[in-house]
């Protein structure tokens, strides 16, 4: 069964072979989260469908997103600098800040460690913190994702939502910086 | 003053380039008369002159000279070197420091070639400096892209061949600079970053090839060994650790598990001139725990004898199948012979992650296993076979999905990839090992995505002995005998890579006080320290310039080492601060 299902994801996401260039993605893809879009599942049985907010349960592991441009259906998975992550807090534990940029209590953020970069993953669920599984950073998604505890320097960079026919949708621009310090290299052009 | 090259302005800063700056002297005495020409010929003479590397200077390197890893392709990490000794080292003393600009594990030896000193630091710079005065040659900086995912930022260095150096890169990539100049001569993919990989190891460098393993045993990669032309960086050959359909050893892996199985290579192999054989070791399978992967999952956590001149695999041994524990058996074994039993055993030894010691023995014929014992504790082993060397395990410490289990020595095993050293003077294998402390892991049953972390497991406790005094260790092991010769122990955990002179000597850091210690070889006593900046991770060299023997080691905590503290902390109710920030340190006789 597990065989099974990770064959498949292996193929999906595999694509083109590795030793196959992959072609470059078009501009549209790799654009960041523009007002408007629709956000999408990014894995899974419902990849590139819409989010609803009725599929968002409280406290559960976060779901990994892509921004679709709703009028073309793009989505924006042309750079993982677009991968976000969506969890649902109860409205007693967020912070004013995070109230703001929230949906019912849906929050979204990149899913880019700020340390080095590795991918936001894991869920401490009796915490209700982010965690990223390379250097064990925890962040707080009431309060900004703050970071709680580990190496990571900073908070994750914030996706404000609003919520459009009952899906997803970014309500403003990335609110921080996407990605991660590299220390010692250039400092600019 | 801060001149940057046309060709790579993105990618290198050039200091003081003292090498192109005579080479353009050089080419406008060319226009000039003969006499005058005699007369400047001196005058343009490049500023420094720099020993091209050969395959003979690396098989035999001088004395005074540290050109590779290891310094000699056996990965003994010694050096004949004696005017630093037991009775003088008290009077070491630091002749000069430099800042090397950046944070994380700094993991890279000094490199050194006549008086030409190359160091890498995380994120894939090259320091080039005077050896003897560090004064500052030229600077490579690599900008990374911005997507990438930097799992591990370090680098562990150089290899030197003809006029150039060689990096292998945080974005899979080897690059190629002039050792002159630093200026890049090729810089050539070796895979695609977005797939997981990425590369922290430096470089073997042998018969004109620049062999590289990839690093990604967390990210679902298929792992590989590959040989690019020293001179123009093409693929000469490339062999993977996790064999294809119908190759021998596939039917150790279950459906499609060996395209994402691990098995990566990211520290340097060893090297038989005589027998033309290359050896590495190779990481653990992924995910981390076995059931997700029934079988022998070959050749994960094995030793591989690769054929310099094809890749051809010609022998391997797997220290331990199914590996549950992320136990990466990523060193290279130490190519040591020994005599017994009236012959000449070809020795290849191997002080494993696994928390066992192994003695096998190498020939053209492949690899053959000859001894095995543990040297920290260990609980996962219940036998071993006495004639392949197979180990048996105890089921109750091997994790599974759904299957919490506790093991000794933890997931960073015995001993890391901090590499042990070997002096032919002592006889004694030196290994810096990490006593007393246990994972429990459990597995869950993520499914792959390209690229993101896929150890589909959760470490959930890290415990340390009850009781217990020390964690970090250096050992003696009498290779001949097999037997214990002497430990020193430390209260912090020990990452410190190992250096043997001849002068008697074992230096290292690795403890989180920040010390640099260097002992009696033969003893084991404690001879002198030093407090540097952050802790040492850096494997130190030793080398001679104009008659003065210097040893130097780069100071800068991070990655795994800050890792295994911040579990060791918490499992004690303890904060231990180590600040990062990097510094090359090079020590002298205050006497010189």
């Amino acid at each position: 069964m597990l065989r099974a299902c990770c064959a498949l994801a292996v193929a999906r996401a595999l694509g083109a072979r590795a030793d196959e260039p992959a072609a470059e993605p078009p501009p549209e893809a790799v654009a960041p989260p523009q007002p408007g879009d629709v956000l999408v599942y990014a894995l899974g049985a419902r990849t590139n469908q819409p989010i609803a907010l009725a599929d968002v349960a409280a406290g559960a592991k976060q779901i990994t997103a892509f921004p679709m441009d709703p009028k073309t259906r793009r989505v924006r998975d042309g750079t993982r600098l677009n991968q976000l992550i969506v969890v649902r807090i109860a409205a007693s534990l967020l912070s004013e800040e995070t109230r703001s940029r929230a949906a019912d209590g849906v929050v979204a953020y990149s899913g880019v460690c700020t340390h080095t970069g590795c991918d936001v993953t894991d869920w401490v669920a009796p915490a209700q913190h982010l965690k990223c599984p390379c250097h064990e950073s925890e962040y707080d998604p009431g309060d900004a994702a703050r970071v709680v505890s580990g190496p990571a320097p900073w908070q994750l960079a914030a996706l404000p939502l609003k919520i459009v026919d009952g899906v997803l949708a970014v309500a403003a621009p990335f609110v921080g910086k996407v990605g991660f310090a590299q220390p010692g290299s250039p400092s600019g052009e | 003053m801060l001149a940057r090259s046309s060709l790579e302005s993105r990618q290198t800063v050039c200091r003081r380039c003292a090498f192109s700056k005579a080479r353009a002297a050089s080419a406008a005495v060319g226009l000039l008369a003969l006499v005058a020409f005699m007369q400047l010929a001196k005058a343009a003479e490049p500023a420094r002159n720099y020993s091209a590397v050969t395959d003979a200077r690396l098989v035999s390197p001088e004395p005074r000279n540290w050109l590779m890893y290891r310094r000699t392709y056996d990965s003994w990490g010694y050096s004949p070197l004696d005017k630093i000794n037991a009775r003088n080292v008290q009077e070491l003393v630091p002749v000069w420091s430099a800042s090397t600009g950046t944070t994380e594990g700094h993991q890279s030896p000094p490199i050194v070639n006549d008086g030409t000193m190359f160091i890498t630091t995380p994120f894939n710079q090259v320091l080039a400096y005077d050896a003897a005065s560090g004064e500052l040659l030229w600077r490579y900086q690599r900008r990374m892209p911005p997507d990438i995912r930097m799992g591990h930022p370090t680098n562990r260095g150089v290899a030197l061949l003809g006029d150039k150096l060689y990096m292998a890169t945080s974005d899979a990539k080897v690059v190629a600079l002039d050792a002159r100049t630093g200026r890049v001569v090729w810089d050539k993919a070796v895979e695609d970053y977005n797939g997981g990989y990425y590369m922290t190891m430096a470089p073997l460098a042998a018969r004109g090839k620049i062999m590289v393993g990839v690093s990604g045993g967390e990210r679902g990669i298929r792992g590989f060994v590959v040989a690019l032309d020293a001179e123009t960086g093409s693929e000469v050959w490339k062999t993977y650790t996790i064999p294809g359909p119908g190759e021998p050893g596939h039917e150790s892996w279950p459906g499609d598990s060996w395209k994402t199985g691990g098995g990566p290579v990211w520290v340097t192999g060893s090297f038989d001139p005589a027998l033309g054989l290359t050896y590495w070791g190779t990481g653990n399978p992924g995910p981390w725990t076995g059931d997700r992967r029934p079988g022998d999952n070959l050749y994960t956590s094995s030793v591989l004898a690769l054929d310099v001149e094809t890749g051809k695999l010609r022998g391997y041994h797997q220290y331990h199948w199914n590996d549950s524990w992320d136990w990466d058996e990523v060193s290279a074994p130490l190519l040591i012979d020994v005599q017994r039993d009236g012959r000449t055993v070809h020795g290849l030894v191997h002080p494993a992650r696994d928390g066992y010691l192994w003695f096998l023995e190498r020939a053209e014929s492949g690899i053959s296993f000859v001894a095995a014992k543990p040297y920290v504790t260990q609980n996962v082993f219940t036998s071993i076979d006495p004639k392949t060397g197979r180990p048996s395990y105890d089921e109750s410490h091997k994790p599974a999905v759904g299957k919490s289990a506790k093991y000794c020595p933890s997931l960073w095993g015995g001993k890391d990839w901090p590499p042990a050293a070997y002096s032919p003077k002592t006889g004694l294998l030196y290994i810096p090992a990490n006593e007393n402390l246990c994972s429990e892991m459990e597995g869950d049953d993520t499914e792959y995505r390209r690229g993101q972390q896929f150890t589909a497991a959760q470490t959930n406790d890290f415990t340390v002995a009850a009781g217990a005094t020390h964690i970090g260790e250096l050992q003696a092991w009498n290779v001949k005998t097999r037997e214990r010769a002497w430990t020193h122990e430390y209260a912090s955990p020990n990452w410190g890579p190992v250096l043997a002179t001849g002068g008697g000597i074992v230096f290292e850091g690795g403890t989180s006080d920040r010390y640099f210690h260097a002992f009696d070889a033969a003893t084991g006593k404690q001879l002198w320290q030093y407090r540097t900046n952050s802790g040492i991770t850096g494997v130190p060299t030793t080398f001679e310039v104009g008659g003065v023997q210097y040893v130097a080691v780069q100071s800068g905590w991070g990655v795994d080492a800050q890792g295994m503290l911040g579990r060791i902390d918490k499992a004690r109710g303890t904060d231990t601060v180590v600040p990062q920030g990097g510094v090359i340190w090079v020590f002298a006789l205050h006497s010189r």
